[in-house]
């Protein structure tokens, strides 16, 4: 047992990829409480799935390998998508959902188009879509710091604003609060998140890592403070297990944290079904 | 109208009352509503103080109305002044939405709600202290929410969600406080004890969306009876006379003097036959 703990350990690669998979773990599920609260589980994946274009044209411009210039390309166009969508979803003739879509199909069909120029395309996309934590640079760990911290910086000083806002805009309103810019703030959040995920789980997959954590947290915690707080919790031990299994089973890693961390979702659902279904009979 | 009034922390842009302004004026007011016009030509003046309700059927523009004074909502035509001034630039209204438009299953406590009242007086960087937890407190107490202060929102009877919302006006330390059918969907008992609140808010203006006219006429100093268009504005008296009853109606509803007060009636075979 201890073996199976300590053997990844002696390579560098894992700890970097253990330390990323905590980062992220724990930063999405503060970011993605804001969206499972507001049910955008949509919107952030079709921000997700906006990142390809800017990445593809990263790659076009700078060639493959330069991973740090991929990633500025990503935040970059990620960001744009994200004010676009919030622009579009305040007009009141279109649906938002509809919106969301052509933004999402589109984003994406024009990334593979353009990925589809880069040679060595195939690897370069199942990368992109599923995430390389193994390939994580200690250049890669400093950006998702960076960034990360960013965006946990601006929730924690803005945490009562962005609340209100998600809770109650029209309130929000009458307290004549800015609220069309702090939902572009909380897109542009997700936005940032998801390309600071991109290394750990790929656009595909970051979604789950949103959502899941916070969900589970949710069924066992009555404040936000605290989903937050164990929904990071439950994040980043999801990146740790998922890493090991995937080290030991020899699976695909992003795959292996995501599988995890709905797992312990589902089990969480059962064990308070069962509790409540107990409560019940004995009350 | 709170015991511990205190200044807000925020250099706030808003608009300084006019005292000599009424504290809502509106002339010849409309507004379009989702493209189709929901409001013609109203006008009132309330002072200061004064408890109004809003009466008239569904869609007769009453929810359209109380947006306009939160400043949530441009009128289309009119004018309309808040303490002499445009609503927007008011930080002292109080909008609380009908039920239906909250997400309960939200993951908050009650005092968290009613704390929620202070982040426009806080400014942006700016946690709560202790006086706004005092104030949050003290609006909790006047509405006798104190016992269920930590509870989950989602564990709240619709009396109990009004009422929080209502101790949230408070904190917010609003003078003009707008409810958006607070009634609705409240049996009887909870219902009386929504409107046993209209008394204690602190001499703050008070206008309410109601569809239980005998209430309107109970508890408030004028009512304004809209069908999209304006059809009376006065004391419960000179507004639900019978013709302008018929007029908002449609000659089903009639209030009937009786010894114990007023009763309203429902003349079902009119309305069957659509007259």
């Amino acid at each position: 047992m201890l073996a199976w703990i300590a053997d990844p350990l002696g390579y560098a690669f894992m700890i970097r990829a253990l330390v990323a998979s905590v980062l992220v773990g724990g930063l999405c599920a503060v970011v993605g409480t804001f969206v499972v609260l507001r049910s955008m589980a949509f919107l952030g994946d079709a921000i997700a799935h906006s990142v390809l274009p800017g990445v593809a044209t990263g790659m076009l411009v700078a060639g493959r390998g330069d991973r740090q210039t991929l990633f500025w390309w990503a935040l970059g166009t990620s960001v744009l998508v994200a004010l676009g969508i919030g622009w579009v979803s305040r007009r009141e003739r279109i649906r938002e959902e509809t919106a969301i879509g052509i933004v999402f199909a589109g984003t994406f069909a024009l990334g593979i188009a353009l990925l589809s120029r880069v040679r060595g395309f195939a690897v370069d996309l199942v990368h992109v879509l599923f995430g390389n934590v193994l390939g994580v640079s200690t250049g890669d760990l400093i950006l998702i710091a960076a960034f990360g911290g960013g965006v946990l910086l601006v929730i924690l000083l803005l945490y009562k604003e962005l609340l209100l806002v998600s809770f109650d805009p029209t309130h929000a309103r009458t307290l004549r609060l800015p609220v069309a810019a702090y939902r572009s703030l909380t897109l542009v959040l997700v936005a940032v998140t998801v390309v600071v995920s991109l290394q750990v789980v790929g656009l595909a997959l970051t979604l789950a890592l949103l959502v899941a954590p916070p969900s589970t947290a949710m069924l066992f915690v009555r404040r936000v403070p605290g989903v937050m707080a164990l929904g990071a919790a439950v994040g980043a031990a999801s990146g740790v297990v998922g890493l090991y299994l995937s080290y030991h089973f020899d699976l695909a890693s992003g795959a292996a944290i995501v599988l995890v961390a709905i797992a312990v979702f589902l089990a969480s659902l059962g064990v308070t079904a069962a509790r409540r279904r107990m409560h019940n009979a004995r009350s | 109208m709170t015991p511990h009034a205190i200044a807000p922390r925020r250099r706030l842009r808003t608009a300084p009352h006019d005292p000599n302004a009424p504290a809502i004026e509106a002339g010849e007011l409309s507004a379009d509503y989702g493209g189709r016009a929901a409001l013609r030509d109203v006008s009132f003046a309330l002072r200061a103080g004064q408890r109004l309700a809003v009466v008239g059927p569904n869609g007769a523009g009453k929810s359209t109305l109380l947006r306009l004074i939160a400043g949530l909502l441009s009128p289309t035509g009119g004018s309309l002044l808040v303490h002499g001034h445009a609503p927007q630039e008011h930080l002292c209204v109080a909008y609380v939405p009908q039920r239906a438009d909250v997400d309960w299953r939200f993951p908050l406590r009650v005092t968290d709600v009613v704390l929620m009242g202070r982040t426009g007086r806080l400014g942006a960087l700016r946690r709560p202290r202790r006086g706004d937890h005092e104030l949050a407190r003290a609006a909790l107490d006047r509405v006798g929410l104190t016992p269920l202060a930590s509870r989950q929102i989602s564990e709240l009877s619709g009396g109990e969600q009004q009422k929080m919302f209502i101790a949230r006006a408070i904190a917010q330390q609003a003078e003009l406080v707008l409810l958006d059918e607070p009634l609705a969907g409240l049996d009887i008992p909870a219902a009386a004890d929504v409107v046993a609140l209209f008394a204690r808010l602190g001499g703050a203006t008070l206008v309410v969306a109601l569809h239980d006219l005998a209430i309107a006429a109970g508890h408030f100093d004028l009512v304004l009876l809209l069908r999209q268009r304006m059809i009376r504005f006065g004391t419960p008296n000179a507004a639900f006379q019978p013709e302008a009853l018929a007029e908002a109606y449609g000659g089903t509803v009639r209030m009937v003097e009786t010894g114990n007060g007023r009763l309203v009636v429902q003349d079902d075979d009119c309305a069957k036959d659509g007259v």
